[in-house]
């Protein structure tokens, strides 16, 4: 076992952990960070992607032992207490989740790649979010969501 | 009668949807996040083979392992080794071989259930999978259909002595029409094997509750009440002791409309073991045994006169059962039997379809189940007619589908379309697609001899929605009915329950639902709570799948709120001393007609009922209505999509440059929620013909078994849609709605394949196997050349 200590969504977590840990299966079986999912085994589908220390993750790529010392938001701390972060707001305004089993992930990697780049094309969008899989929404509305949360964000999609 | 509101008017407003805030937040109860006190893990060992005499089973190596609580095989679990049930025998001499949760002697396919271990958490599980001593005598594998039924193949059911699960036909006639044809065109399509590949994994929790003899049953599953049902007859337990929860279910598609083998284990372990049982699939097992999709071998003949009058149609289909009977395994070809007609009139129509054993994954129901392989053969073959008399495809259509005079029309098939107007959905079609100038250019780029050819694929659809009057499903052997529930309760504070007994994966039901009520009750959508997916609380239902929940489940809801409205009706005027029809009701307030002052809010009617101080004689203490409602007839959503294809003929590779679709669905309540309806089924259908396909190897192990292998598409790999819509209310419902879950991935396959076949008809193609990747198109393209491909 290793020590591991980790901030998650603002508050410090100390914990012993198997090095083989994911870092996805201590955040949903270790402190119940349980918005956080688990939508395959090969590291495809982003359902399970965090932001570790600012840049978006699939958490089951990483072990925890490897957020030792970082700081991670999950989508369970991405509002600031009852404001919504523009992205959540803007994919609530544009329909853009169904089932929302893709949406933690799927946030949080917008909000990666709105970091990046404040003014994304069509074409931008759709290649920032490449590595994240939804069944429900052929996209078409997640793009439109990344776009308009661009506009919210004072960037604006071109 | 009740008076519909106009002024509450929710009906048809772009609402956004009240799941969203806990979506977007993370605060979600998927089934695997239910972490009960003291819960054992279950761990599965699968098949790793197709085919297989298991020669040797010791599970004794599992129980020394660490925090191993138990372990199972056939032997040691003994009876509770329950069959998976299916209920839909669509023929009299159907074959139904045994379907034990855990395999008794021999493995039928990759991913057989052999043997399970539990242990107090579910690390320790998957370790000690490999403790288990087993040995597999392998046997051949059957993998294609028609060797399958051919004579001396391998049987994958010995005792059942075939591999032929059933034989079905409907209609007649084909021969005498084609008789007379002037041109018959015959086609082979293979309507490959699909994976649903919801994003959210399976995931079961059992747990006895220690209060009387309740078992409750968390599943992700489309099918709550059907699943208490047939988990109280295999089981055993009696089903007023289950209570079944779907809790958030992310995704469906079909493939949570089941009763799966682990949902039977895991509720008799935890039954066995007297604490809670959990098991949840990984990505890998979800893709070897959770229900595949399509999978026919369609054998297609239109007969038409020289000028493209459609005579008669012969459809002979091979339909893969794989190596079991799930719950509507052999019926899900079935549901597209009617279909194939589409929205054509012949004279004749012959159906046969071989249902096949193989020792494959079993398949069933998947996002259309049954339409779009129907919808996938007419839409292709009426393309290849046109070709064959050298007629525009859309004039071909035009010339031989039934005018929106013609409604009610009756078709060959037998089913009785209500309306349509195909015309119109057409016109919108054509001109937000500017067909006229995607031809000129399809013209301009043949011409100059550009490499990259533009082609126009079409697809005219209708399909049957709203399962289904009970009466029907009777008749065609289904063994339940077809009919929905609601329960409106207004509550003392004025707040409404809608109780549905429809179950919501994705769909927005919580709003939608609260939409109608809302029209009619006029109470704010906000103060009404759509409760569902619990036996407990919500104990009648039939589930969601089929474009069912608003077609059926949405006829429920109007009518118990109606009926609420006439109880409100009756206390309301004893309050204001008046004759019940001399009493309007708007905006959820009873007013006396001519007297505006004399009023009274719903709201305190309810509270008057609660009180029960001062109801009128032979009136019962408070408001609630239920419905339950079966439909009278399918309702026939129907559409025209447009996809304009760009098909690199050097490369084989294929854009989908621009895809418009005029979907009328009928009403619609939340046009925001039907559009993203629209979308999600449009990526499912062109996946189907572009990216898709599982595929097994000759030892019959799927090569297609992770998201790394089987190609759901990304952001990059599908455009912005765009979507328009024509209304024609259906005269069968009575909210003149159709269903829209399945448009989508019905319409679009085949306008991909027309507009793919269409972009490269100049080289001599007329076909292309699906799904169509660039090595299939290269080498089609290359055949065709008659090079080596």
């Amino acid at each position: 076992m290793q020590h591991i200590s980790v901030t998650v969504d603002g508050m410090e977590y100390n914990a012993e952990v198997e090095p083989r840990t994911l870092l996805v299966h201590w955040l949903r079986n270790g402190i119940g960070k349980v918005g956080t999912v688990v939508g395959c085994d090969t590291s495809n589908c982003g359902a399970c992607t965090v932001l570790l220390d600012g840049r978006s993750v699939k958490s089951c790529s990483v072990l925890a032992v490897q957020a030792n010392g970082s700081e991670v938001t999950t989508i369970q701390g991405l509002a600031d207490g009852n404001e919504w972060h523009p992205v959540q707001t803007a994919f609530k305004e544009c329909h853009g989740l169904q089932c929302g089993y893709c949406t933690p992930g799927m946030v949080l990697a917008a909000v990666d790649l709105l970091g990046e780049n404040p003014n994304p094309s069509e074409a931008e969008i759709r290649e920032g979010l490449e590595g994240n899989l939804c069944r429900c929404t052929g996209y078409h509305n997640i793009v439109k969501s990344v776009a308009y949360a661009a506009e919210l964000m004072g960037g604006g999609s071109k | 009668m009740t008076e519909v509101l106009d002024t509450a008017n929710a009906i048809g407003r772009p609402i956004k949807r009240k799941e969203d805030a806990r979506l977007l937040h993370g605060q979600t109860n998927w089934t695997d996040n239910i972490q009960l006190p003291g819960t054992v893990h279950m761990a599965i060992l699968r098949s790793p083979v197709a085919h297989a005499n298991i020669t040797k089973l010791d599970i004794s190596g599992a129980l020394k392992r660490p925090n191993v609580v138990a372990a199972f095989g056939a032997e040691e679990l003994g009876d509770l080794n329950g069959s998976v049930p299916c209920v839909w025998p669509v023929t009299d001499d159907i074959v139904m071989p045994d379907f034990p949760a855990l395999a008794k002697g021999k493995v039928h396919h990759m991913g057989d259930c052999v043997a399970v271990v539990l242990a107090t958490d579910a690390t320790s599980a998957v370790d000690a999978l490999e403790a288990i001593d087993v040995e597999y005598d392998v046997l051949p594998a059957v993998i294609d259909m028609e060797k399958a039924i051919a004579p001396g193949s391998t049987i994958v059911h010995e005792d059942k002595g075939t591999n032929t699960c059933y034989v079905y036909n409907l209609g007649g006639g084909y021969d005498e029409v084609a008789a007379k044809a002037d041109v018959i065109v015959k086609r082979r399509f293979i309507n490959q094997r699909l994976i649903p590949a919801f994003m959210e994994p399976r995931s079961v929790v059992a747990a006895p509750m220690g209060m009387s003899d309740e078992i409750t049953v968390w599943s992700s599953t489309q099918i709550p009440h059907i699943l208490r049902v047939l988990l109280a007859l295999v089981t055993g337990v009696p089903e007023n002791n289950l209570r079944i929860i779907a809790p958030d279910v992310g995704g469906g598609f079909g493939g949570k409309l089941q009763i799966y083998r682990e949902e039977i284990l895991v509720t008799q372990l935890a039954r066995k073991l007297g604490k809670p049982v959990k098991w949840t699939e990984t990505r890998s097992e979800d893709m070897v045994a959770s229900h595949h999709g399509r999978d026919q071998i369609q054998d297609i003949e239109l007969a038409a006169t020289k000028d493209g009058k459609m005579l008669g149609l012969k459809v002979t289909l091979l339909a893969d059962m794989g190596a079991y009977l799930q719950i509507i395994t052999p019926g899900t070809p079935l549901l597209g039997m009617f279909m194939y007609p589409g929205i054509y009139k012949m004279d004749a129509y012959d159906f046969t379809c071989t249902g096949v054993f193989t020792n494959k994954t079993p398949t069933d129901a998947y996002r259309g189940a049954g339409r779009p392989e129907a919808t996938y053969a007419i839409e292709r073959i009426v393309d290849e007619l046109a070709n064959e008399l050298g007629m525009e495809p859309m004039e071909l259509r035009r010339k031989n589908w039934i005018t929106h005079e013609e409604f009610p029309y009756t078709t060959v098939a037998g089913l009785t379309y209500d309306t349509g107007n195909y015309e119109a959905a057409t016109a919108k079609a054509l001109e937000m697609f500017d067909y006229d100038g995607l031809r000129a250019e399809q013209k301009q780029r043949r011409e100059s001899g550009d490499p990259v050819q533009l082609g126009i694929g079409i697809s005219t659809f209708t399909e049957m929605c709203g399962l289904a009057p009970s009466r029907t499903l009777g008749a065609l052997k289904y063994v339940a009915g077809g009919w929905e529930h609601c329960t409106v309760r207004l509550l003392p504070t004025g707040k409404v329950e809608v109780i549905t007994g429809t179950s919501p994966h994705g769909q927005g039901h919580e709003t939608a639902w609260s939409q109608i009520a809302s029209s009619i009750l006029g109470v704010p959508v906000e103060d009404i709570e759509v409760i569902h997916g619990d036996t407990g609380r919500a104990p009648y239902g039939m589930d969601t799948y089929g474009s069912r929940s608003l077609a059926v489940g949405g006829q429920a809801i109007k009518a118990a709120s109606e009926r609420l409205v006439d109880k409100a009706r009756v206390i309301a005027a004893h309050q204001l001393e008046c004759s019940p029809s001399d009493l309007e009701f708007v905006e959820g307030v009873f007013s006396v007609k001519g007297d505006a002052e004399k009023s009274q809010p719903l709201g305190a009617v309810a509270f008057e009922a609660f009180t029960a101080h001062n109801l009128p004689d032979g009136v019962e203490p408070t408001l609630s209505a239920e419905a339950t409602i079966d439909p009278q007839d399918f309702s026939y959503p129907h559409g025209t999509h447009l996809a304009a294809m760009e098909v690199d003929t050097e490369t084989g590779k294929v854009t989908l440059r621009k895809y418009v679709c005029v979907d009328d669905i009928g009403i619609q309540v939340n046009p925001m929620i039907v559009e993203g309806q629209v979308h999600g089924g449009l990526a499912q259908g062109i996946a189907q013909a572009m990216y898709e396909g599982a595929s097994y190897d000759e030892d019959g192990l799927l090569q297609t078994a992770s998201l790394a292998d089987y190609l759901i598409p990304s952001s990059m790999d599908l455009p912005s849609f765009i979507t328009g819509s024509t209304v024609t209310p259906s005269t069968t419902h009575p909210l003149g709605t159709k269903g829209v879950g399945e448009a989508g991935a019905i319409a679009s396959t085949p306008a991909i394949i027309n507009g793919i076949v269409d972009a490269l008809r100049p080289l001599g193609v007329n076909e292309m196997a699906m799904p169509a990747s660039p090595m299939t198109v290269w080498k089609t393209i290359q055949a065709a050349k008659g090079g080596a491909a």
